[in-house]
C-alpha cells in the first residue's frame, strides 16, 4: 500500500459541508488535505451548453447516482424506499445539483422536544448559528430579500431573483388568500458576486450552472480554501476510517484513479460525505475494536435517516407564463410551516413555488402524469400545457425513526469493491398526514390562481436528495453519534459535519444549515485546539 | 471470439420504433410540425437512446405483443388506442421510450420553432425574466412576525 505523509486534517468529501469546513479550519495554518471521490467540474460540463440540455438531466446529471452511474459514483440499494436517494460525486458535491433554494431553519426547529413534545432537541439552537448563516451567506452569495415577516431576521447580500409572470400569478393567488409568501433565498448570484457572474436565466439551473452564477462551492469556498493552503485531490474513494491502538483515527485507506490503494495518516478526521455516505464509511470501518462500525457504540450510525418527502401538485393556467426560462425558484410561504394545535400532525411545512419547464421535460411530465396523451391530440394539449405550468413542492418535515436506515449492502459494491449503502425507510403516518395537508392546501392555491387539470406527484417524481440524521449530534453518548460540536463520542479526533448529524429535519431545503453548522464546528475546533482531544 | 454486444436498434427494431414515434407524436401539417418518424427526428431518437437501449427494447417488445405483432398494419386509431391505453401501465418500459422520443422531438428545429421557441442551446444567451408586480408584496410587508419565536416563553417575556 502506498504511503502518505500526514497531515493535520484530513477531510474526506469537498460539497457543501467540507468545503465550507476546509476554509473554517484554513486560517489555523494547520496541513488540511480533502480526499473527493470525483472530479473538478468545468463550465463546458454542464447541459445547458447544448441542445440536448433537458436529455442530460435524464443521463449523465441525473440526480440518482443509480441512474448517473458515472464511474465516481457508488451505487445505492434503495429498493426498499419510497423515495430515492440523490447525490453528486464531484468537487461541490450535491451543491452541484442543488435547486439552491436557500430557506434556513427556524428557530423551533431546534427545540421540537421541549415546544411540540416529539423527536428531541437539537445540542445547539438557532441563534448559536445565527452568525454563521450570515458568514455562509456572503461566502456561498445568496439573493432575496430581506423583511420577510415569516422568518427571524436576515440579510441577503444580493436582490432576490424575478418574480416573473409565474410568481406574480401565485402572489396574485396568496394575497388573495390571505396567506404568507415571500420571494425565495436563493444561492444564485442576481448580480455580480465576488467574481461571479450573475444569471442569465439558463433555465432549470439544477443539472449545474454553465454561467457560474449559482454558488456551488467549487466556486464558492474551494478556490479561497486552496489559495489558504488546503490541498483538495481529486479521485480518491475512502474505503475505511482506520484506528490505533488507542482507539483513535489513524487515518483512512483510499484508493486513487488507478485503483491502486493508498493510506493518508492523519492528527484529525472529518467526515462530510452526506447522510448515506458519512454512515457507510463508519460501517465499512468496522474493526476488533470498533466491531459495529466506528463511532457506533450507541448503535445509532445509519438509524433515523430522513429524506423530507417532497409532493408537487401542478396545474396549468391559460396564460403564458415563464416556462422553463429562468431558475425554478419563485417564491415561499411559511403560513403552514409551525405547529398548529388544530391540525391532526405535529410540525409543519414549507411550501415552495416553482417556475415551469422546459419543452421536453414538459412532455415527459406531461405524459408520465396522464394529462398528455399520445396521438393526434398530442399537439393540442401539449400546447395548452407548455409555458403555462405552475407547480408547488410541499417540503415536509420528516422527524427521525429509527428503522429509517442505512445499512451496508450484503452483495451490492462499487467499482472499487467497497460495499455499497442500503437504504431501508418508510413515511411516517405524522408526515403523510402533513403530506395531505400541505397537497390540499397547494391545491386550493392552484385554484385560486385559475389552475386546471391539477395534478399532485406524493413521491414517485421526487427526490430531494436531502439525506439528514444518520450519525445524530447530542450530548448523551447512548443516544447520540457526536457531540454537540461535532466530535465523534467514541473517537476523540473524529469529526462529522454533514448533514447525519442533524437531530431532526426541519421543513426546509438544507444546505445552508448544513454549511453553517459546518462553520460552527470549524469555529468550536479552533477555540479548542490545545484541548481537541480532551 | 463473441460477438460484441449490440449498442444500437437493429433495423428491425429501428423500423417497429418508427411507426410507434409516428403514433405517438404524429405529424401535423395544420401546425406546421413534422412528426416524431420523420427521418431527422427519428435519427436523433436511434442515436440517443444510450442507456435505455434495454428498456426501450422491452417497451418495442410489449407493444408488439400486445398488437399480437401487427401494430404496423392496424388502423390509426387502433394504434393510437393502444398506446394510450398501454402507456400508464407499461412501467419503466413506457416511461423510458416516451423519454427519449419527446427528448429528441422537443429539440428539433422546426418543433421548437413552430412552438415560438428559439432554436439554440440556454448558453450563452439565456433568457429574459421579467422582474414581474412587486407591489403584491406591500400587504405581505406589513404582516408581523409571526414565526416562533423559542426564547418566548409561554408569558409572552424572553
Amino acid at each position: 500500500m502506498a504511503g502518505n505523509e500526514k497531515v493535520d486534517v484530513l477531510i474526506i468529501g469537498s460539497g457543501a459541508s467540507g468545503a465550507a469546513v476546509a476554509w473554517g479550519l484554513a486560517e489555523t495554518k494547520m496541513r488540511i488535505l480533502c480526499l473527493e471521490q470525483g472530479d473538478w467540474m468545468k463550465p463546458t460540463d454542464f447541459p445547458s451548453n447544448g441542445r440536448d440540455w433537458e436529455a442530460r438531466r435524464y443521463t449523465d446529471f441525473e440526480i440518482s447516482p443509480n441512474r448517473r452511474g458515472r464511474d465516481t459514483d457508488y451505487p445505492v440499494n434503495d429498493d426498499n424506499s419510497l423515495m430515492k436517494i440523490a447525490n453528486f460525486n464531484g468537487v461541490g458535491g450535491g451543491t452541484i445539483i442543488y435547486t439552491a433554494h436557500w430557506p434556513r431553519m427556524h428557530p423551533s426547529d431546534f427545540k421540537v422536544k421541549s415546544l411540540d413534545g416529539v423527536a428531541d432537541d437539537w445540542p445547539v439552537d438557532y441563534w448559536a448559528l445565527e452568525k454563521f448563516y450570515e458568514e455562509n451567506d456572503r461566502m456561498m452569495g445568496v439573493s432575496g430579500l430581506a423583511g420577510d415577516p415569516g422568518v427571524p431576521p436576515r440579510h441577503p447580500p444580493m436582490p432576490p431573483i424575478a418574480l416573473g409572470r409565474t410568481g406574480t400569478r401565485y402572489a396574485q393567488a396568496m394575497n388573495r388568500l390571505g396567506w404568507h409568501w415571500w420571494p425565495s433565498d436563493s444561492s444564485i448570484a442576481t448580480t455580480d458576486y465576488e467574481g461571479r457572474a450573475r444569471c442569465i436565466n439558463l433555465g432549470h439551473c439544477t443539472p449545474g450552472c454553465a454561467q457560474g452564477a449559482k454558488a456551488s462551492t467549487d466556486i464558492t469556498y474551494w478556490p479561497l480554501a486552496i489559495r489558504a493552503g488546503v490541498e483538495l485531490r481529486t479521485r480518491c474513494r475512502v474505503r475505511e476510517i482506520t484506528t490505533d491502538e488507542r482507539g483513535m483515527a489513524a487515518g483512512a485507506i483510499y484508493y486513487d484513479a488507478d485503483g491502486v490503494e493508498h493510506f493518508q495518516p492523519a492528527e484529525v478526521v472529518i467526515l462530510a460525505c452526506n447522510g448515506v455516505g458519512t454512515p457507510r464509511l463508519l460501517l465499512n470501518s468496522a474493526s476488533a475494536k470498533f466491531p459495529n462500525g466506528l463511532a457506533n457504540s450507541s448503535g445509532l450510525v445509519g438509524r433515523n435517516l430522513m429524506l423530507h418527502p417532497w409532493p408537487i401538485v401542478t396545474g396549468y393556467v391559460d396564460e403564458p407564463l415563464d416556462g422553463g426560462r429562468g431558475p425554478i425558484n419563485t417564491i415561499w410561504s411559511k403560513q403552514f410551516y409551525e405547529t398548529d394545535p388544530s391540525r391532526d400532525f405535529v410540525r409543519g411545512y414549507t411550501l415552495q413555488f416553482g417556475r415551469g419547464t422546459g419543452p421536453a421535460n414538459q412532455a415527459i411530465v406531461g405524459a408520465a402524469s396522464g394529462l398528455l396523451p399520445w396521438g393526434r391530440d398530442h399537439h393540442r394539449r401539449y400546447r395548452q400545457m407548455l409555458d403555462h405550468r405552475l407547480s408547488i413542492g410541499v417540503a415536509c418535515e420528516d422527524l427521525p425513526e429509527e428503522h429509517n436506515r442505512v445499512t451496508l449492502d450484503p452483495v451490492l459494491k462499487d467499482g472499487n469493491g467497497i460495499p455499497a449503502p442500503k437504504i431501508d425507510y418508510a413515511i411516517s403516518e405524522n408526515t403523510r398526514r402533513m403530506m395531505e395537508h400541505g397537497i390540499a392546501r397547494a391545491e386550493e392555491i392552484l385554484k385560486e390562481a385559475g389552475a386546471t387539470d391539477l395534478y399532485a406527484s406524493r413521491t414517485a417524481l421526487n427526490y430531494p436528495g436531502h439525506l439528514l440524521g444518520t450519525a445524530r449530534m447530542g450530548t448523551d453518548p447512548e443516544r447520540s453519534v457526536v457531540n454537540e460540536w461535532g466530535r465523534a463520542h467514541d473517537v476523540k479526533n473524529l469529526f462529522i459535519v454533514d448533514g447525519s448529524i442533524w437531530v431532526t429535519s426541519g421543513g426546509v431545503n438544507p444546505t445552508s444549515t448544513i454549511q453553517a453548522l459546518a462553520l460552527y464546528i470549524a469555529d468550536q475546533m479552533k477555540q479548542r485546539l490545545a484541548t481537541l482531544f480532551d | 471470439m463473441a460477438a460484441a454486444p449490440e449498442t444500437r436498434l437493429s433495423a428491425a427494431e429501428t423500423d417497429a420504433l418508427r411507426k410507434i414515434a409516428g403514433t405517438m407524436v404524429p405529424a401535423d401539417a395544420a401546425l406546421g410540425l413534422p412528426g416524431a418518424d420523420d427521418p431527422a427526428i427519428l435519427e436523433d431518437i436511434v442515436r440517443s437512446v444510450g442507456r435505455d437501449l434495454p428498456l426501450v427494447r422491452e417497451a418495442l417488445a410489449a407493444i408488439a405483443a400486445k398488437s399480437d405483432d401487427a401494430f404496423a398494419d392496424m388502423e390509426r386509431d387502433v394504434r393510437e388506442a393502444l398506446i394510450n391505453e398501454w402507456y400508464p401501465r407499461g412501467g419503466a418500459p413506457a416511461l423510458a421510450l416516451g423519454r427519449v422520443i419527446v427528448s429528441a422531438y422537443y429539440r428539433d428545429d422546426r418543433v421548437l420553432l413552430a412552438l415560438g421557441h428559439e432554436a439554440r442551446a440556454p448558453f450563452p444567451k439565456g433568457y429574459v425574466l421579467e422582474q414581474g408586480d412587486w407591489s403584491l408584496l406591500e400587504v405581505v410587508r406589513s404582516r408581523k412576525p409571526f414565526w416562533r419565536d423559542d426564547r418566548v416563553t409561554p408569558r409572552g417575556d424572553r
